[in-house]
């Protein structure tokens, strides 16, 4: 099986967005907050994410991280507070939120008895994409995986499921694309290949929150920081200058340990 | 970003439909099992009957209408069981189709399925019990669909709701068989007297009580299905 890597200067740039100065902030979350009975989850966070920035979220299992995202997402509906996707207010937006909205997890999200093609064409159906079969080849262009465009996705390797999931989920170029732990279960060339098509969906103008446990896949692409715990930001600043060992620190100290 | 219209509830639902009845004919693990189950039920039926105890018309709706029901289950557990599988359901929520189109979805594909296993089923209980069946087609194929649309409507919700615990395949049959029941019934009575020969009239008091029961089971369970996706 192969799982060649795609080098960043090969991979192929994505549409970008079309966007006014106008426009709102891809996210804004004003005192989100989402409980499970009595246990808070997410707490009163209030933030916003520009086009083309992204946020890299970090804290420690149970932060709260996965949550967010799927309030975000549209999965979740916030206990109180409010977020904008695009200019939709949730809840209430809905549809039209969601719309807007790419969802990348560290599980692949696919139907494994249907093709790469297939699934990412069923995808493209649903959010009305026009020609959805050729938007569907664009995408797995996108993420040079052509030739295995007619493989049923069960035959394909993590790695490759994985950049399968992430065609799915940009078929219809997104503005926001929110990624919970995307680098789970990739191996090296495949880490490679997602942080390519990540750096490229930035420069392409779409707003990312990525959720990783890996603070140097975050750093190399956050134009933000988070760091999350017990369902706060105890910091969150624009990414600077600091490098993998120094943030290690602040990480630690953020979270108390 | 350029403008774009999400397809409307049929039009998802039936997209929704369509990849399910892929998936389904890809793999045609539940259709295969929920055959093998009718068969191996009809013969099982067949080698403990005691023909001189029972005619045949009195044990075969019966025998029909146990296998309907638990085949059905079969079909029904993987509705959902495909979406659960690495979280696809979570693509198809995100998506910005009603939760109203993936219920409409969900059932007509498992319509479809219930449809199918009926197709065969039907024959073969014909053929081991020698009923009359071309004189009785025609009205049991539309009981038959009558009460299929019930069972799918219930057993849809209930695959929703069971397909997030750990013991899905146990709590779908619990949380379903009794909402079967007002479908099963008066479909078991109509069958029989259709079978026995009687004129469709005298059947007439079951087959409404089964179409009531379609109605109020599809237009609760569709309102009731998007409250089973929200954690």
């Amino acid at each position: 099986m192969s799982n060649a890597a795609t080098p960043l200067e090969h991979t192929p740039r994505l549409p970008r967005a079309t966007l006014t100065s106008a426009a709102p902030a891809a996210i804004e979350a004003h005192a989100l907050t989402r409980t499970f009975g009595r246990r808070v989850a997410v707490r009163a966070l209030t933030f916003a994410v520009n086009d083309g920035e992204c946020l890299a979220l970090f804290g420690p299992n149970g932060a709260g991280k996965t949550t967010l995202l799927r309030v975000l997402a549209g999965l979740l509906r916030p206990t109180s507070g409010t977020a904008y996707i695009g200019g939709v207010k949730l809840p209430g937006g809905g549809a039209d939120a969601r719309a807007v909205v790419g969802l990348i997890s560290h599980q692949s999200m696919l139907y494994s008895a249907l093709t790469a093609l297939e699934n990412i064409e069923f995808t493209a159906r649903l959010y009305g994409v026009e020609s959805p079969r050729e938007a569907a080849i664009r995408a797995l262009h996108w993420m040079r995986l052509e030739d295995r465009a007619d493989s049923p996705v069960r035959s394909l390797s993590r790695g490759l499921q994985q950049r399968v999931s992430i065609a799915r989920a940009i078929v219809h170029e997104p503005r926001v694309v929110l990624l919970d732990e995307p680098y789970t279960g990739l191996d090296e060339t495949g880490a490679a290949a997602l942080s390519a098509a990540l750096e490229s969906l930035k420069g392409s103008g779409a707003a990312l929150v990525l959720v990783t446990h890996h603070l140097g896949e975050g750093l190399a692409l956050a134009t933000h920081t988070a760091i999350m715990r017990d369902g706060q930001f105890v910091k969150h600043e624009p990414r600077g200058t600091l490098e993998l060992d120094a943030y290690r620190d602040v990480y630690r100290e953020a979270i108390g340990r | 970003m350029s403008a774009r219209t999400p397809p409307g509830t049929l039009a998802a639902a039936a997209l929704i439909a369509r990849k399910d009845l892929a998936i389904e004919f890809r793999t045609r693990s539940a259709f295969l099992s929920a055959i093998v189950f009718s068969l191996l039920a009809i013969a099982i039926f067949y080698f403990a009957w005691d023909a001189t105890a029972v005619s045949s018309v009195d044990l075969a709706p019966g025998v029909l209408w146990v296998i309907f029901t638990f085949s059905g289950i079969l079909g029904l557990h993987r509705s959902f069981g495909v979406e659960e599988a690495d979280r696809a359901i979570d693509a198809l929520l995100v998506s910005p189709v009603d939760r109203e189109a993936v219920f409409l979805g969900k059932a007509l594909a498992n319509l479809a399925f219930v449809l199918g296993v009926q197709a065969l089923a039907i024959p073969a209980v014909a053929l081991f019990y020698n009923l009359p069946l071309t004189r009785v087609l025609a009205p049991l194929i539309g009981i038959a669909v009558l009460a299929a649309i019930g069972l799918v409507a219930v057993g849809t919700l209930f695959s929703s709701m069971a397909a997030n615990t750990r013991l899905a395949e146990l709590l779908l049959p619990v949380l379903a068989l009794p909402f079967f029941v007002p479908i099963v019934l008066p479909a078991a009575q109509t069958t029989a007297r259709l079978l026995a020969g009687r004129p469709i009239s005298e059947a007439m008091g079951w087959l409404r009580i089964l179409i009531a029961f379609d109605i109020v089971f599809v237009v609760a369970c569709a309102l009731a299905f998007p409250f089973t996706l929200e954690d």
